[in-house]
């Protein structure tokens, strides 16, 4: 049949079985969306406030849904407010495809009214992109971009459509698509499963990529099989329950004392889906030179690029794993997990002594949420206290910028997150990072979305405020926000509820409103500006030198 | 670790931005590259491509898996000085009194360069080989005066039977 280009997108979409698209129109995108209207049938256009809250909504449903996230944007301006939501995607592996109208063929390089190179600016943060410049190449790019943003490695696609593209006609014959499956690798794997049944006191390291792969229950069962503990990057969290007796905690920066305290005695890590970041190896050349490294990950180019492994298996995680658990010798010894339970729980988290604490507001929503309840957040000292503190039962119910960390991609991913999980969302963010995108707080009303959004209100930017007091002496240039924004005012101007909290005493009842209404509803926490994420290893340092506790900082 | 002079030789789609994207990935990692030459091949739908970069072991198996991981590259490897056979061109201008012709034309004769442009008082010489021949050859005549030069940077094949079609693309495989 003959189809306009426009009308060909939508097909597209349609053949992906897509069934939620974020997204802004324009000029140059108008027969996209009008192509959506007519043919989209039971495609929901979600219309945010603005073109970053739209990726990061597209992103946010892609973590909770494990499928591909779809944005729509104009040429020009719509284009370029997609690029920090892309570079957030890129960063944490997340597929999303892109698509973006452009000013005709014949007005290309002539620098046309809202016209950019989108393609060349989204070059270095997208896993490959489009420019798509004759009707007949459309359906195959899209197809393709599709099976690239979620094959392999997963991660964001762009294609750029020039509005005669859309407008042009040309033959369209449906096709079926079939699910990307992983292909293992001809490799040998002995070095590594000689390191992994040698080992007398392995410890698994998961980020990320356990999620992706969906390889939660095989990790579990490589660990209970090794009694080895299991430690999380802030990427890995949810892959295995918070409670699962395995599970020691957060790796990293601002990961467990109790973890970085046990993790230098292991004599083998197996980091499975991870990739050493700065904020997980600190000092990378000093990361666990005691211990042998074994290294499990999809992406040939993560193998020895920030930490050496001394061997490897390139591949997806389950796949991987399914094929290794049947070698793999199970351990007899119970001393070692027992161990690094006992040492790790000397190490609770400390709640600092103000009127209203960070972590007792993020135990209360242990307390009251669900095990399907998607937590969301921004990016700063209250996604800290959360990934510390909140308690997972399932994965894809934690959406957070872990690589690029985007302050303003929490409202935005509740959104998409509400959207794709049809779940309850919290998103805890700060009132730094909710300034960023609060505007699309009223496209969550709009939509009358299960959001709680707890404002970890500390008048200034928090963990810019720390460094600054910890390595900066105490020197507060530009973090002292002390806006004088109502939050309350701004809920109900922007059609959701706003509620206040300042005391440790109401933070059950406010919170058990607040979760159980339905819809969303904004809840100013007011916590004191000098308010610190511990534990803390100082940048381009190693675990030894953790900053456990604040009676600890005062010592030095 | 010490850094050496490596040769990589890679296959890639033959589209406007594919020496974008390749380029672009050294810049923004922080790669070296020393020479790149790049045409189409007997396919007009693929180019060969021939980097040179001076890079540490660990830097240089980076570079290929993740000049691997970009879709345009459809095949990518490092050729070893033992194994394969590189060339470049050379092209230089040089001041020549007449007198000095036959001076040049037997310095030319022992490197088997070309005469190729003979002005009044210029000559381009053309000259094809290792590019450390083309150093030496440009030693030579450098006292002449060179008034400008242009060299494609080096092209390399595998020796024997064996080619970079034999591998695979590591995209098909993930």
């Amino acid at each position: 049949m003959k189809l306009k280009g426009a009308e060909i997108i939508v097909k597209c979409l349609l053949e992906q079985k897509v069934d939620c698209v974020f997204g802004y129109p324009g000029g140059q995108i108008i027969d996209t969306f009008d192509a959506l209207y007519r043919l989209g049938g039971d495609i929901r256009q979600i219309l945010t406030a603005h073109e970053q809250g739209a990726t990061h909504a597209a992103d946010g449903y892609a973590r909770a849904t494990g499928k591909t996230g779809v944005v729509i944007a104009t040429s020009g301006p719509g284009a370029t407010n997609l690029v920090t939501g892309i570079a957030t995607a890129y960063m944490d592996s997340v597929p999303l495809v892109a698509i973006t109208g452009n000013v005709p063929v014949s007005l290309l390089g002539r620098d046309s009214f809202q016209e950019v190179d989108i393609a060349g600016v989204t070059m270095p943060i997208t896993k490959h992109n489009y420019i798509v410049k004759d009707v007949r190449e459309l359906a195959p790019t899209l197809r393709e971009a599709f099976r690239i943003a979620a094959s392999g490695r997963p991660g964001p696609v762009l294609v750029d459509v020039p509005k005669n593209v859309q407008q042009a006609e040309t033959e369209y014959t449906e096709a079926e698509i079939e699910k990307p499956v992983h292909k293992l690798r001809e490799q040998d794997m002995s070095a590594a499963i000689g390191i992994i049944n040698s080992a007398k006191r392995p410890y698994l390291y998961l980020g990320g990529g356990v999620i992706s792969s969906g390889a939660g229950a095989e990790v579990a069962a490589l660990a209970e099989k090794l009694g080895a503990p299991i430690a999380s990057s802030a990427m890995g969290l949810g892959a295995v329950p918070t409670s699962h007796p395995n599970y020691m905690g957060l790796i990293g920066m601002h990961g467990h004392k109790g973890v970085a305290r046990t993790l230098g005695k292991s004599d083998a890590l197996i980091a499975i889906g991870a990739r050493f970041s700065d904020r997980v190896a600190g000092n990378r050349t000093g990361f666990m030179k005691n211990a042998r490294i074994v290294h499990i990950d999809i992406d040939a180019a993560e193998i020895d690029k920030n930490v050496a492994s001394h061997a490897h298996i390139t591949g997806d995680v389950k796949t991987v794993l399914n094929r290794i658990l049947p070698l793999i010798k199970p351990s007899s010894d119970k001393n070692w997990l027992a161990q690094v339970r006992q040492e790790n729980d000397k190490y609770p988290l400390e709640d600092s002594g103000y009127a209203l604490c960070p972590r007792a507001i993020l135990r209360a929503v242990n307390k009251l949420k669900t095990p399907d309840t998607v937590i969301a957040t921004d990016v700063g000292q209250h996604q800290m206290f959360a990934a510390q503190t909140i308690n997972f039962d399932k994965p894809r119910t934690w959406l957070s910028s872990g690589g690029l960390g985007t302050m303003g991609y929490g409202m935005g991913a509740a959104i998409g997150g509400a959207m794709g999980s049809g779940k309850p969302v919290v998103l805890i963010t700060g009132d730094g990072s909710f300034h960023m995108n609060m505007n699309e707080l009223v496209t969550a009303s709009k939509l009358g979305l299960p959001i709680t959004v707890l404002i970890f209100n500390n008048h200034t930017l928090g963990m810019v405020r720390q460094w600054q007091t910890l390595f900066y002496g105490r020197r507060y240039s530009s973090t002292t926000l002390q806006l004088p924004t109502d939050y309350v005012k701004l809920a109900e101007a922007l059609g959701a509820k706003g509620m206040t909290l300042t005391r440790n005493e109401d933070i059950e009842d406010v919170l058990s409103k607040a979760m159980s209404a339905g819809t969303p509803v904004v809840v100013d926490c007011r916590i004191v500006e000098n308010e610190m994420v511990l534990p803390m290893i100082p940048p381009g340092k190693g675990m030894e030198d953790m900053i456990g506790s604040l009676s600890e900082l005062e010592e030095n | 670790m010490k850094e050496t002079q490596h040769i990589i030789s890679a296959l890639v789609a033959n589209k406007s931005g594919a020496l974008t994207r390749i380029s672009g990935l050294f810049a923004r990692r922080g790669y070296n590259i020393d020479s790149l030459s790049v045409c189409a091949t007997d396919s007009a739908k693929l180019s060969r491509m021939t980097i040179t970069t001076t890079a540490d072991e660990s830097t240089v198996q980076q570079i290929i898996k993740q000049l691997d991981k970009l879709y345009d590259v459809i095949k990518v490897t490092e050729l070893s000085k033992n194994t394969s056979v590189t060339r470049e061109l050379l092209m230089v201008k040089i001041v020549t009194e007449p007198k000095q012709r036959p001076e040049i034309e037997a310095t030319c004769n022992m490197y088997k360069a070309k005469l190729i442009d003979v002005s009044p008082d210029s000559t381009i010489l053309e000259l094809t080989g290792e590019p450390n021949k083309l150093d030496g050859f440009l030693n030579v005549v450098r006292d002449y005066g060179i008034i400008e030069l242009t060299r494609t940077g080096m092209s390399a094949l595998q020796r024997g039977k064996g080619s970079i079609n034999d591998l695979t693309d590591y995209n098909e495989t993930v």
